[in-house]
Parts: structure tokens; sequence; C-alpha cells
């Protein structure tokens, strides 16, 4: 155990505990842990020119508005907005076959399989703007098929239903992410219950990335589609009713 | 029993604090990768609404953002609503689309689909505004948005 020849001392790593503990305190106090979170949308594209809105039949569209009091006019009726998801599932089930609700169709795979061999012809023989909209309509139709495979026949909502949500410049902003929620909510509650009767998950816990489930969500986003339009913004400060 | 306490009585060796470091630093390292450094500072106060259907924003790196609400310095711009890009407040709103413009450039071609742009809007602020930001928005086709919202259970 003689005097260490040479070379300097060991250093003292003591201190490092301090200096890792004062970095530490620095991130800990700089994090945010917030997750982002949101209500995703798709905007529409912009319109080209003037266009003559399709006509749409009254009983398809569930038109929401929404005006400068925040008060909200569902389907012509003045509504509380803890109504409105009921309302909005109503509309899109139309469990009693209502006359002023979408009138739903049958789907059978019989009916997919004729349709897919029909635009299939008509996707081989046509051009240009026929031959893409055939393949869009081919697509659509074995989306369709898919869902009759899995969840079996099932009622399909008009492709015209929408539900329509115009608001007043002068809605709050807080409002207006209410109703949205509101209208993602009747969705959602319809897509879960829905997976979880038959593929035993909820539709949120349906992996879109994993091959097995990805013909899961794509039959129940047919049966239950999300179809929330916003309406072409007004200049008027009331928005009317009739589209 | 006097061999025992005699036993008992020894002195116990301080517990070792060679380890502290190591755990310091294996926390130290987890708050750094956690850490999102904020790339703005806000000039508005936002006050977000809150939701129950939120998704979460995944892939940050392909978000943009647009902060709406009213400014924090009230003596320069006034109590109305004002919107924020980067970090300036602006009062024409076309501006917006130079801003999409730019962030789209940066980006990759095949990452071009992805750019979701994030509404961080007060909860206070009138529809008008946000209508006019989302034309603005649909002029120059960043239609993937997200409304941010807190998440509250219902």
């Amino acid at each position: 155990m003689g005097k260490r020849r040479g070379g300097p001392g060991e250093i003292n790593a003591g201190s490092m505990a301090d200096i890792a503990f004062l970095l530490l305190i620095f991130f800990l106090v700089t994090t945010t842990m917030d997750q982002d979170t949101g209500i995703m949308r798709q905007l529409p594209p912009p319109l080209e020119d003037e266009v003559d809105p399709p006509i749409v039949k009254e009983k398809n569209v569930f038109v929401v508005l929404a005006n400068a009091q925040d008060q909200l006019l569902v389907e012509g009726e003045l509504l509380d907005i803890s109504e409105l998801k009921e309302k909005a599932v109503e509309f899109l089930t139309n469990p009693s076959n209502r006359d002023d609700l979408p009138s739903l169709t049958m789907r059978t795979k019989a009916d997919c399989e004729s349709k897919i061999a029909q635009y299939k012809a008509l996707a081989a023989s046509s051009q240009g703007e026929a031959k893409a909209n055939a393949e869009k309509e081919l697509k659509d139709w074995q989306g369709k098929l898919t869902a009759v495979e899995l969840i079996g026949e099932y009622r399909e909502l008009p492709k015209a239903a929408v539900i329509s949500l115009q608001n007043d410049r002068g809605t709050s902003y807080n409002t207006y992410i209410q109703v949205q929620n509101e209208l993602q909510s009747a969705v959602n509650e319809l897509r879960n219950s829905l997976s979880k009767e038959k593929f035993g998950v909820a539709y949120n816990e349906l992996d879109p990335k994993s091959d097995e489930d990805k013909p899961k969500i794509i039959a129940i986003r047919k049966v239950y589609p999300q179809r929330i339009s916003e309406a072409e913004p007004r200049s008027t400060g009331n928005a009317a009713a009739a589209q | 029993m006097s061999k025992f306490k005699k036993e008992g009585s020894k002195e116990q060796p301080a517990v070792s604090t060679a380890s502290l470091p190591d755990i310091v630093f294996m926390l130290l390292f987890f708050f750094m990768v956690a850490t999102v450094m904020r790339e703005t500072t806000l000039k508005v106060n936002i006050d977000k609404p809150d939701a129950t259907e939120v998704q979460k924003l995944e892939n940050k790196a392909m978000v943009d953002y647009i902060y709406v609400g009213p400014p924090i310095d009230v003596a320069t711009f006034g109590p109305e609503p004002k919107v924020q890009l980067n970090d300036a407040l602006i009062d024409d709103l076309t501006e917006i689309r130079e801003f999409i413009r730019l962030n789209r450039e940066r980006r990759d071609e095949a990452e071009r689909p992805l750019i979701t742009t994030s509404l961080k809007v007060d909860a206070k602020t009138k529809m008008g505004k946000v209508t006019d930001i989302k034309q603005e928005l649909r002029e120059v086709q960043a239609l993937k948005i997200n409304y941010s919202t807190m998440e509250r259970s219902r």
C-alpha cells in the first residue's frame, strides 16, 4: 500500500449525482406531457365555379343549425345538445322505418356479386372518366361485399344521406365543437356496438395497420359511414333551414 | 443472549449511493426523450374546448398549427381574437395560403398528403373567424384538419 506513483488521482464522482439532478429538474420543469388531441375532419375541396347543388330529398338530410345565440335547430326543431346524439343515431339507423328518415336498403351477397361483375365489365369496356367512375363503383361494391361477408346482410344507408351542419358567423367555437363531438359520438357509438357484437372488440381498438383488422374496419365503415358535411358558409347573418 | 446483542449493536454500514447517479441519469434520459420543446411562443390566449370523441394527433412532424384567440398583449393588439402563424399575429387571412405553401415545400413529396393542419382555437371565438380560416385552407387544398380539443370523459 505505497503511495501512488505518477498520474492524477481519481476524480471524485460524488457530485455527478448533483449535476444529473440539476439537469433532471430542468427537464422536469420544461416538459409538457400534453398529448395533442382533437377532432379530425376532412374539409370539402374548393368549389370549381357556381355549381348547382344536387337536389337531395329532405328526408335524407339531417340538418343541424347553430345560431348566434348558440341554440340548436335540428330538423326544424329547437333541441338541447344533450338530445342531439340520440336524434343522430335515429337518423343513421331509422329503426322503425319512418317515412321522414332515410329509407335503408338490405344488402345481400348476391346483390354485391352481381354489381361487382357488372362494374368490372363496364370498367373493362369504357375509357377515360367513365372508366374511373366504374372503378370507383367497383371498389365501393367490393367494400360492401367485405361487409356482407364479415358482418352478414345489413341495412345500408342511402348514398345521399348526410348530416349537414350549418352555423352562423356568430356561433361560438365551443358550441360548434360540442355539436361536432355529439355527431361524432353518435357514429362512434354505432360502430363500437356493431364491432363488439360481431368481432368482440370495440371499433377504436381495431388496428388499421394489421391485415386481420383492416377488412373489419372497412366493413364497419360501410355499414355506418361517417358523413358529416359542413355547409358552404353563408354571407347572410341567419342561415335559412332549407337547402 | 449476550451473543445476539453484541452482534445487533454492531453499526450498519452506510447505504452505498454509488448507483444514485445511474438512477438519476436514467430518469434524465427518459425526460430528455419525452420532452418536446415548444417551437413557437404563443401570443394569444387559448382556452381549448373539450370533447369526448378525440383522436390523438400522431406524427407531430406532419402537423402545422394555426392559433386563434384573444392576444395576450391587449394594449397593442386589442381584445379581439387574432390569428397567429409561426411567431407572428396576422391581420390578413390570405397569408395562411403562403404559410401552407411554405410548409408544403419544406417536406418531402411523398409525405405531403399526410400534412395535417391543427386549429388551436379559443373556445370563445366566434365561428366567423374560423370559417374564414377554413375557406383559406380549402383554397390551398389543405383539407386535412384537426380541431384541437382537450379530452374530457363523458
